[in-house]
């Protein structure tokens, strides 16, 4: 795609109409403008009929004004905001799946899943799948720390976030 | 509440929408609505093909302000339109695009003559519809036009399934829309208006550039007031062409690439530039980067992705032209004294002068020719163009008065444009004279419409000046591909007069610019379409040009 991926990390949080073809005006929206996404999360929002879409890209802050400008056009995007990240919560969450042949790297994954305060959520007798929840820090770290014993399979949601406190991005 | 099926609610609402006549071909998918035609008073106009239909519809908007109605089939009839619909988009033309699709049970399933039109055109509407059921039609037809003819005005299409045309249920027709995500900001920020005037008071050497925003908004009367008052000069995009009389002390005429030579070398003398209703194209300002560089710049735009898109400006100001010129103006009229401007006027009047006797206007060149045009033409006549040399030399050379008076393919550069647009502007303004400056290779992409204009009896002149090549194409291969013409000689085909003819038109040939005269004013009085041929030398270039990339003081001129 035609942006190089250096910059700032940007979390730009939409309100949507939760309807169809939403999602495809905006991720083409994207394509079209040769924004890049890092990661993109869509689900119910608070609001009746309107979803909130997380949206994290990487670039500088003219391309974010033109992003935040290229959405609020959009007809069906009710509310933009750009994100502060020292006042905003962020969550991810992954599903990562751990072959464990030997019952001594079984409990170093129990361990370690422990003290990453993760929950083990499916066991088979070669396998765990741990679910991870936090920033996404967070979970590079885990995930790095299980490579050694043999990850199989990481599947992410990508970045959801809503600011703290009183301060919104709901609809007015 | 009335009990009717969904096709004839399409119809009443696009009446209670004022909706005077629809460009259209008919075919499977929208039998229903043709059915509801067939005793209505709506006035449905049969084009012969449906990239025609939508370029009326655009030139009925933009001759008349109001929302042009196209519809086609689905399938191929929906994908005709979509370099029309497009071509709306790229110049922010209110139109509203029909399209008839399969039944709903179909759609997904790839049935026969299904496109996903919606699909297709998401990134060249303002927003688009399929519509779900008979009983939101009313709502979506009022949304559509709502969205079409407010803010930046664009392209809006719905998609009817045919069986939500044959629906019936009750149906409403509340004149409500429901959009929570479209708030067009007219108003102006007091704030911006403040930093706007102060530089404005400050300037010295102050410039304006009026795009398309400017005719949009019906902003004229205030930019003139306004540029009068601060003694600014005028430049105008080739969408803004008529913004402002060209006869006008402080007009520069075009500006960019094929800009005059006054226009290109003023605007970037400008210490403080006031752009109107613009997008600052690459065409308009030549290389972006340089662009200006050492001026204040305002930029005033109901688009706020306008703003900061290609030019930062140091004022952006997100508002109706028409309502921020006013409020600049008003602040301006109370605290400034009119500077003495006399060195700033003296220097556009030496450049105007300049220009003057660079010009050569003789012989059957279309300078000359277009020059000749305009001596015979009332100020109110329409003039649409095709693409290339033919439109370019009309920005250049005929000169215009009235706003909706000059009617081109700016964004897009569409050839097949300006015929279309043409019939549809004399829909709109039967009592003008309406005239298509053509090209042959354009004229040939959407020739087949004469049977339209012919069959309707709506009576347009098209004069094409014949070079018998791709003119502006092979200007390029001249200019920067070593004469290697590749696939621009179009020969002496057709033949214009017999082509015009086989379609029940009138055709001239003429030799002499004596000629030509003669032949448009019978034309102008012709109740049938008339079409002028008009052969002139393939070697000919549009000057002034300022390459691609280049600085835009870097003109050629021969
Ligand atoms: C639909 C379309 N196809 C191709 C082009 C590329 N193009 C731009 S100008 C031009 C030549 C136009 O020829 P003609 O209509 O004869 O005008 P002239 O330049 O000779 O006046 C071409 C092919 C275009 N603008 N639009
Ligand atoms: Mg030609």
């Amino acid at each position: 795609m035609a942006m190089t991926r250096e910059g700032k990390t940007y979390i730009v949080s939409a309100i949507v109409e939760h309807k169809p073809g939403v999602l495809y005006s905006v991720s083409n929206m994207f394509r079209r403008r040769g924004f890049n996404i890092e990661t993109i999360t869509v689900g119910a929002s608070e609001q009746k009929d309107l979803a909130r879409l997380t949206v994290t890209i990487k670039g500088d802050e003219r391309m974010v004004e033109q992003v935040v400008k290229q959405l609020q056009k959009l007809i069906d995007v009710v509310k933009v905001s750009i994100l502060d990240p020292e006042s905003t919560v962020t969550r991810e969450l992954a599903l990562v799946k751990i072959s464990t042949l030997d019952t001594k790297v079984r409990s170093d994954v129990i361990n370690y899943t422990e003290i990453f305060k993760g929950h083990v959520v499916d066991v088979a007798h070669d396998s765990l799948v741990v679910e991870i929840t936090g920033d996404s820090d967070k979970i590079n770290a885990f995930i790095e720390l299980m490579k050694p014993f043999g990850l199989k399979e990481v599947a992410r949601t990508g970045i959801t976030a809503l600011s703290r406190g009183m301060r919104s991005a709901r609809m007015e | 509440m009335v009990k009717m099926t969904g096709a004839k609610a399409l119809i009443e609402s696009l009446k209670r929408q004022k909706v005077e006549v629809v460009f259209g071909i008919p075919g499977g998918a929208v039998l229903p609505i043709y059915d509801v035609l067939y005793d209505s008073d709506m006035k449905h106009i049969l084009m012969r093909h449906e990239q025609c239909a939508a370029h009326a519809s655009d030139g009925y908007a933009r001759a008349s302000g109001k929302v042009g109605v196209c519809m086609a089939t689905s399938g191929p009839g929906a994908t005709n339109l979509v370099t029309g619909i497009a071509n709306a988009y790229m110049d922010s033309s209110p139109i509203v695009a029909l399209t008839g699709n399969v039944p709903r049970a179909f759609i997904g399933k790839d049935a026969f003559q299904e496109t996903d039109i919606v699909g297709v055109t998401t990134p060249i509407t303002k927003c688009n519809f399929q519509i779900k059921n008979a009983k939101e039609i009313s709502k979506i037809v009022n949304t559509a036009f709502y969205v079409a003819s407010t803010g930046r005005p664009g392209p809006v299409l719905i998609d009817l399934p045919k069986d939500t045309q044959t629906e019936v249920d009750d149906i409403e027709f509340d004149d409500g829309i429901s959009l929570r995500g479209y708030k067009p900001n007219i108003e102006p920020h007091p704030l911006q208006i403040d930093k706007a005037v102060k530089l404005l008071v400050q300037a010295e050497k102050p410039v304006v550039i009026a795009g398309g925003g400017v005719i949009t908004s019906r902003a004229s009367q205030e930019l003139l007031a306004l540029a009068e008052l601060l003694i600014a000069p005028i430049a105008t995009t080739l969408m803004g062409k008529g913004s402002i009389p060209e006869n006008h002390p402080l007009s520069l005429g075009m500006l960019g690439m094929h800009g005059t030579i006054t226009a290109n070398k003023i605007v970037p003398e400008a210490d403080v530039l006031l752009a109107v209703g613009t997008r600052f194209s690459d065409r308009s300002t030549g290389k972006v980067e340089t662009f200006c560089r050492d001026a204040k710049i305002i930029h005033i735009d109901i688009d706020a992705a306008e703003v900061g898109k290609n030019i930062r400006p140091h004022v952006p100001i997100v508002a109706d032209a028409k309502l921020a010129l006013k409020a600049i103006y008003d602040r301006l009229i109370k605290s400034f004294n009119k500077k003495e401007r006399s060195l700033w006027m003296k220097r556009i009047q030496e450049q105007k002068k300049q220009q003057a006797e660079m010009e050569n206007k003789d012989g059957m060149t279309p300078p000359h020719l277009l020059v000749e045009l305009r001596k015979i033409l009332p100020q109110d006549a329409i003039i649409t163009t095709e693409v290339g040399q033919n439109q370019m030399w009309s920005a250049l050379y005929l000169k215009t008065y009235k706003p909706r008076t000059f009617i081109s393919s700016g964004g897009l550069g569409t050839m097949g444009f300006g015929f279309p647009a043409s019939l549809g502007a004399k829909v709109a303004c039967p009592d003008v004279p309406v005239l298509d400056i053509a090209g042959d290779g354009s004229f040939i992409m959407t020739e087949q419409d004469l049977a339209t204009s012919v069959s309707w009896k709506i009576p347009v002149t098209v004069i094409v000046l014949n070079n018998s090549v791709l003119g502006m194409v092979a200007q390029w291969q001249r200019m920067f591909y070593n004469r290697r013409y590749s696939a621009i000689d179009l020969g002496k085909i057709p033949d214009f007069v017999k082509l015009a003819e086989a379609y029940g038109a009138q055709g001239i040939r003429v030799g002499s610019p004596e000629e030509f005269v003669k032949a448009v004013k019978m034309a102008m009085k012709s109740e049938v379409t008339t079409v002028i041929d008009v052969p002139i030398s393939s070697e000919q270039n549009v000057f002034p040009m300022v390459p691609p990339g280049a600085e835009i003081d870097k003109i050629m001129i021969g």
